[in-house]
């Protein structure tokens, strides 16, 4: 620099200039790029027209680089209303609620425009809709149902992976429910409300819920998304069978597969219920109150009888494993270290779960080839805790001999001390 | 009894061993009301000679390294006959010998016998105390369980905390950044070699010294004697004081078995250092109170980061405590007494808030 200065002062001055001079070009042009005239009037605007900054901010599509124009047309450059949101600058306006679909189809369905944003992105959204319940009502005129901003909002809409998202795993319940729990709503539609409130008790509301598996279902796993339309009594059983596959083979090569198809009875949803779906337990096979084998077997048939022997099988390999765990529990709590036979036991535990599944087989021999491993292993395990009780109190019964020894050996020494100590007395006096 | 006077007579014509026994016969101990605490320290002595012969045993069976040590203990504990006795007993008796040093260490001070010129007891057995809060530290790795896992991470970081050296120190303790099988096979280095002998070496020390200088009776006592000789009670070193001392030995074997064989130490889980640390984890309980003091010491005390300043704060006052001897002369005196009251409640007061809070 100083070499440049040096040499001629009016020419390094000039160049600084053109430097600053660019940068202020840069910077105005940045501006005209950003600017967006629609938000400076919308942003101050009482609820149906407002948008505030903040909230398109968090927009993916504001994030992507798309504006208000992108949708409703119009030129946001324009800071005259009259000319921004003329005829000539393109302005749709507020889109009507039939129309979103197409309008959000016009880029979503077009795979050079999603390319440029998010290629991964499926295509297929809009014409999965048209197959929806939402979207044959909507193509008969029915203006009140679901289309694409419902479920994900508008102006904020966010991706499905954001937790914030009406479209999030742990969201979609909530999204869903504004509209299938409003009972004024589903009346026309003489569909039942109480969906979401059975599905908050389901085991799968827990798992998503409280154990934070983004994996478990929701509304959208059984029912689809963008295709949203209720299983058939025919296809409820593949619905659950994409996560629960042994299960579903199992049925699906039972007596019951035919039996089920030729009563009209919904597979699985017929033992376990559909949206309340609780946590299996053994009191649901078998013939008492609680089981749902007695829905359909009466006492004397070939099922029954099935049914009771499976239930008293899983029943005792149960009880065996909890006798082994209480008395492994014993010897724990008394510092005995069993971790061996511990391990053992979870192997036990495994052949029970999977006997448990094995019942949809609803076959009896199948279930006692299953669970004959872990009596075996439940069988031995108890025997490992009782051989640790036994060590314990072999060791119990060794302390008590050596504390017996040592008071032996204190007591001789107290009596030869006293015997050294007497006659040391008598040798002073 | 013919054979034992043959072996004794053919000791002494070629060692001279009636000569060298003559001290010990001469050797008196005092009798006074404070008299029962002279057992703590052969009672400390008597455990160290269990945990060297145990160690031993388990030496036999244990394998060093992070894939092994777990399941040799297991091995140890659940196939090796009267392993889990063995085991036990160690771990057992370490707990007990780190609390009747501490309680010897004590009652030397309250009973102020490190006066001179016992000055270099006094030094030797703080060294020495220092070497069982190291054998405690190391030997709790050993069995590579969670729990010793992560306390030896929490402990070894507190090092790193040391102002200059604590890097390094902590770098040299774990052989690395981390705690990883090099710590535990250095840990295993100084837990069966460094430190036995160490110790091996100031046991030797501490004995000669206490041989050299006599038992020391509380100043009160020894000007009373001294005024009046006619008062002074002392009993026989030898058979008197010893068979005292031999009965409480054989009362400590009975309360390690006991505790053996109804509260075998527990193996816990092998550690696994892509686990995150169990809640709540806390050092063995005669670290209990620098762990607990260093917890509740702001993180920010004026300009010194908490944790630095607490572990200068223990470094001063270890100081502090180890120079007792030459502090204790003319106006200090007064408040030397004090001073061990307050290290005594604040070690147990700490030790159970650490014990009880979350």
């Amino acid at each position: 620099m100083a070499t440049l200065q040096s040499k001629s002062p009016a020419l390094f001055a000039s160049r600084c200039l053109l430097v600053v001079a660019a940068g202020l070009l840069l910077a105005a042009a940045a501006h005209a790029q950003t600017k967006n005239s629609c938000l400076e009037c919308h942003s101050i605007l009482s609820d149906n027209l407002g948008v505030t900054e903040e909230k398109f901010s968090q927009d993916i599509h504001a994030q992507k680089g798309l504006t208000c124009a992108s949708c409703h047309g119009g030129d946001a450059n324009n800071d005259d209303p009259e000319i921004a949101m003329g005829k000539k600058a393109g302005f749709k306006g507020k889109i009507s609620h039939p129309q979103i679909p197409q309008l959000c189809g016009s880029c979503h369905s077009d795979p050079d425009v999603m390319r440029k944003y998010n290629p991964g992105l499926r295509t297929d959204q809009l014409s999965q809709y048209h197959t929806s319940v939402h979207g044959k009502l909507l193509a008969k005129g029915d203006g009140k149902v679901a289309v694409c901003v419902d479920c994900h909002s508008v102006h904020d809409i966010r991706p499905p992976s954001d937790p914030r998202s009406t479209v999030n795993p742990v969201n979609v319940p909530a999204t869903c429910s504004r509209c299938h729990s409003d009972a004024d709503r589903m009346k026309e539609y003489k569909i039942p409300t109480n969906q979401f409130a059975e599905y908050k008790k389901s085991v799968h509301h827990e798992a998503l819920t409280v154990r934070g598996d983004l994996s478990a279902p929701t509304c959208v796993t059984c029912h689809g998304n963008h295709g949203a339309t209720p299983p058939g009594a025919s296809s409820v059983a593949a619905v659950c069978s994409t996560c629960h596959v042994f299960q579903a083979q199992l049925f699906d090569a039972s007596p019951h597969k035919a039996a089920f198809a030729s009563a009209g009875l919904p597979g699985c949803v017929t033992c376990h219920s559909n949206h309340g779906i609780q946590h299996p337990s053994d009191a649901l096979i078998g013939t008492d109150d609680k089981a749902v084998c007695g829905q359909c077997h009466t006492e004397g048939d070939p099922g029954f009888v099935a049914a009771n022997s499976i239930r008293d099988h899983l029943a005792q390999l149960a009880a065996a494993i909890d006798s082994s765990d209480q008395i492994l529990s014993q010897a724990e709590r008394s510092g005995m270290e069993v971790s061996a036979a511990r391990l053992d036991l979870v192997q036990a535990r495994d052949t029970l779960t999977k006997a448990r599944v094995t019942i949809h087989s609803a076959n009896v021999a199948r279930v006692q080839q299953d669970i004959q491993p872990g009596l075996a292993s439940a069988a031995k395990n108890y025997e490992a805790g009782k051989d640790a009780l036994k060590e314990r109190n072999y060791r119990r019964f060794g302390l008590g001999l050596s504390l017996i020894a040592i008071g032996i050996v204190l007591t001789g020494l107290r009596m030869y001390l006293k015997q050294i100590e007497s006659g040391q007395n008598s040798q002073a006096t | 009894m013919g054979l034992f006077r043959n072996l004794h007579d053919w000791l002494d014509e070629r060692f001279g061993w009636n000569e060298l026994l003559a001290p010990l016969r001469k050797k008196t101990v005092p009798v006074h009301r404070w008299s029962h605490w002279y057992f703590l320290g052969g009672i400390t002595l008597f455990l160290f000679v269990i945990q060297v012969l145990t160690g031993i045993l388990l030496l036999l069976y244990y394998r060093p390294g992070a894939n092994e040590a777990f399941e040799s203990v297991q091995h140890i504990m659940t196939q090796v006959q009267f392993g889990w006795l063995i085991r036990s007993i160690h771990s057992w008796s370490a707990n007990l010998m780190v609390f009747t040093a501490f309680a010897h260490m004590f009652s030397v001070a309250f009973l102020k016998s490190y006066r001179k010129p016992r000055e270099l007891t006094w030094l030797s057995g703080m060294i020495l105390l220092f070497l069982v809060l190291g054998f405690g530290f190391s030997g709790y790795l050993l069995p590579w369980n969670t729990l010793a896992f992560f306390a030896t991470k929490v402990g070894t970081e507190i090092t790193g905390q040391v102002p200059i050296i604590g890097h390094p120190l902590m770098i040299f303790l774990r052989g690395g950044e981390e705690v990883t099988g090099a710590t535990l096979t250095r840990f295993f280095g100084f837990h069966v070699a460094v430190l036995p002998g160490l110790a091996t070496l100031l046991i030797g020390l501490h004995i000669l010294l206490v041989q050299r200088f006599g038992i020391s009776v509380p100043p009160k006592l020894e000007a009373e004697w001294l005024a009046k000789p006619a008062a002074l009670r002392e009993m026989k070193f030898f058979p008197n004081f010893a068979l005292r001392e031999l009965m409480a030995w054989y009362v400590a074997l009975g309360v390690l078995g006991a505790l053996a064989a109804i509260f075998p130490w527990d193996l816990g889980v092998k550690a696994d250092p892509f686990v995150s640390a169990p809640a709540g984890i806390k050092p063995e309980w005669y670290f209990l109170f620098m762990f607990q003091t260093l917890k509740v010491i702001p993180s920010k005390v004026f300009f010194m980061d908490g944790e630095v300043l607490g572990v200068l704060a223990f470094g001063v006052a270890g100081a502090v405590w180890l120079m007792l001897p030459f502090i204790d002369s003319g106006r200090a005196r007064r408040w030397v007494n004090s001073l061990a009251v307050v290290a005594l409640a604040y070690i147990i007061g700490m030790t159970i808030y650490g014990h009880f809070a979350k």
